[in-house]
């Protein structure tokens, strides 16, 4: 079998466990989920309703075939609060969650990238240090708090950005995500420098390195052409595996900013206990982080000629 | 996991005083491991020691009441009476942050200890038992690694209901991944050392190698880890805390200390930056530990 198509066929038991995970949401609910859901205040009619509508008066396996079959039928349920189908919900607000992702991504590699080449050329130096020294402040920054910093240097003190909003246009876009985005890269670099840095070093080390600088390769060249490629490939590898914390990020960051994304509509649905809405989002996410790792995979296996998935 | 080498930043905390010569990675130099001597490590245990201290001794430090409100000097500047201002309920900020050291330091140390144990554990088994007891572990951890960490845990502490416990029942049922992983590929290569198959053919129990000779040789990684895994579930808190979801207010807890600065982020910046300041600081000391143990702990440094 091909690598990508035995890829596919490992994902088939994620996917399974994403939906039991899923389902099993509502069975958390402590007392009668169909009550705690609609508020003390519900008729016994709408509460019958639900259980009807979940088949909740049914046997657990049967519930979770329930499920399963409207999910294959791209039914995630019907949003209690705004009565259409939960699906069309998040299809609408899908655009502005991805171009956060992207344009945080961008940024994060825009960042990491010179940094990490920075530290790895000199190392031990003064540079090497400051740029270590990243990871030991970085990580410890809540991400919303960045977000509430940077709108105010950037948006109250210096009016250069607008601090909410998705904008209109891709100019539009560019400008309004470009603090949110700013906050996700921020938040993610310091994982990507370090990792980057190692791998820079590593490479540095390499033999080849050391027969092109002794064939006289200028500095410059040689981090580019030798350096730099064999490097980006690890760098994927390590956006990758951290694509969960980006995305997690988004949630966090679209509120912040008021982004209509779909991590904004999971936070809006759980305060509006609108419980189909919160599963369709959260089985979103996790769609997604299943695709770009698969994505990464197999770019990783695309760029590096070394690797072979033949085992 | 840390990435970096040793780690050389200056006992005061501050990252540049100290710039002393380190052997590269692999270099064989041997060197005797006195942890005091570890620079990263002693700024480290400083820097959150003061921070336990401050936390404990927060009633002997301000006379304030932290969910005291006092609405006759509320949004006010830093003064004599109030060392760092107070908030739009006329509540000192230095007293709600000291008092805030204690919710989230406290909960932050609990929160990593249950996911620590369940997936040192769970770890264990699939490391040393492979087979399909390795399988169903890993196809587990494959299912929580699908969802991003914030989505799982906001998903999971709303079914559950906002709270101390199910911030702690949601950080174990997204944490434990980490640990697995990492316990169970050290005892993957743990397993075929000749002291393991010593005691195997000697016919001790597998629970007994397990737990007397795999668990001591394998567990510093997962306690690396912790370390910094206690700041992201810092972080945690004070994200579910900044939605709401978190400790319930009047508590002090700086998530919702942050969240109620928003209101207030063009005329008293002040509100919002300094808890945030205080969870970076806390983030400061525990990766200091934990670059100190991971250098103090690799092999090769005897």
């Amino acid at each position: 079998m091909s690598f990508v198509g035995r890829r596919l066929v490992q994902l088939v038991p994620v996917a399974v466990g994403v939906t039991i995970v899923v389902f099993f949401m509502i069975h958390l609910i402590p007392g009668d989920p169909a009550r705690t859901i609609l508020g003390i205040h519900a008729t016994p009619r709408a509460i019958n309703e639900l259980h009807a509508e979940w088949g909740l008066n049914r046997p657990l396996a049967s519930q979770y075939w329930l499920f399963l079959d409207r999910l294959l039928h791209g039914n995630l349920g019907q949003s209690l609060i705004y009565g259409g189908p939960a699906a069309t919900l998040i299809v609408q607000r899908l655009p502005a969650t991805l171009w956060l992702i992207a344009y945080a991504t961008v940024l994060a590699i825009a960042i990491s990238v010179p940094l990490a080449m920075i530290a790895a050329t000199r190392r031990n130096a003064i540079r090497d240090q400051v740029v270590r020294a990243v990871p030991l402040f970085g990580l410890g920054m809540p991400p919303f708090w960045v977000g509430f910093l940077l709108i105010y240097a950037f948006g109250i003190k210096f009016r250069v950005f607008p601090v909410g909003g998705y904008g209109i246009g891709i100019g539009g876009h560019l400008k309004s995500m470009f603090l949110p985005s700013l906050t996700v890269a921020v938040a993610l670099s310091p994982v990507v420098i370090r990792s980057l840095r190692a791998s820079m070093l590593s490479v540095l080390g390499a033999d080849y390195i050391t027969t092109a600088r002794s064939k006289g390769v200028p500095g410059r060249r040689l981090f580019i052409r030798h350096v730099l490629r064999n490097a980006v490939i690890p760098a994927i590898t390590v956006l990758g595996i951290n694509i969960g914390f980006l995305i997690g990020n988004t949630v966090v960051i679209e509120n912040v900013f008021a982004i209509p994304g779909i991590g904004q509509l999971m936070i809006n649905s759980i305060f509006q206990r609108d419980f189909p809405v919160v599963q369709g989002v959260t089985m979103v996410f996790a769609v997604m982080v299943v695709l770009v790792n698969l994505l990464a995979d197999m770019t990783y296996a695309s760029l590096d000629p070394r690797v072979s998935f033949d085992r | 996991m840390t990435l970096s080498g040793g780690s050389l930043f200056g006992a005061g905390g501050s990252a540049l005083t100290e710039l002393a010569p380190v052997p590269a990675e692999r270099s064989a130099q041997p060197r005797r491991a006195n942890w005091y001597r570890q620079p990263a490590l002693m700024a480290g245990l400083v820097i959150t020691l003061i921070l336990v201290g401050l936390a404990l001794a927060a009633p002997l430090l301000t006379s304030y009441n932290p969910i005291g409100q006092n609405l006759n000097a509320t949004l006010q500047g830093p003064s004599a009476h109030h060392l760092l201002g107070t908030d739009q309920f006329g509540r000192d900020t230095f007293t709600r942050l000291l008092y805030g050291a204690r919710v989230d330091l406290r909960v932050g140390f609990i929160a990593v200890l249950f996911p620590f144990c369940l997936g040192t554990i769970l770890g264990s088994l699939a490391g040393y038992f492979g087979g399909w007891v390795d399988l169903v572990i890993m196809r587990m951890v494959d299912v929580v690694v699908a969802f991003p960490f914030y989505v799982l845990l906001i998903a999971l502490v709303f079914v559950l209901g906002p709270g101390e416990k199910s911030i702690y029942i949601a950080i174990t049922i997204v944490g434990w991944v980490s640990y697995a992983r990492l316990i169970r590929a050290e005892i993957l290569v743990a397993k075929r050392q000749e002291y393991v198959l010593a005691a195997q053919s000697g016919g001790l129990s597998n629970l007994r190698i397990m737990g007397r000779h795999l668990l001591p040789n394998v567990i510093t990684q997962a306690i690396v880890y912790a370390m910094s895994d206690i700041v992201q579930d810092i972080l945690a808190i004070v994200t579910l805390g900044y939605f709401g979801l978190g400790i319930p207010p009047p508590t002090a807890e700086w998530g919702s200390m942050i969240n109620d600065g928003q209101n207030f982020l063009s005329t008293h910046w002040q509100l919002t930056t300094i808890p945030g300041l205080a969870v970076v600081v806390v983030g400061l000391g525990l990766s200091l530990i934990g670059d100190g143990l991971a250098d103090l702990l690799r092999p090769g440094q005897s």
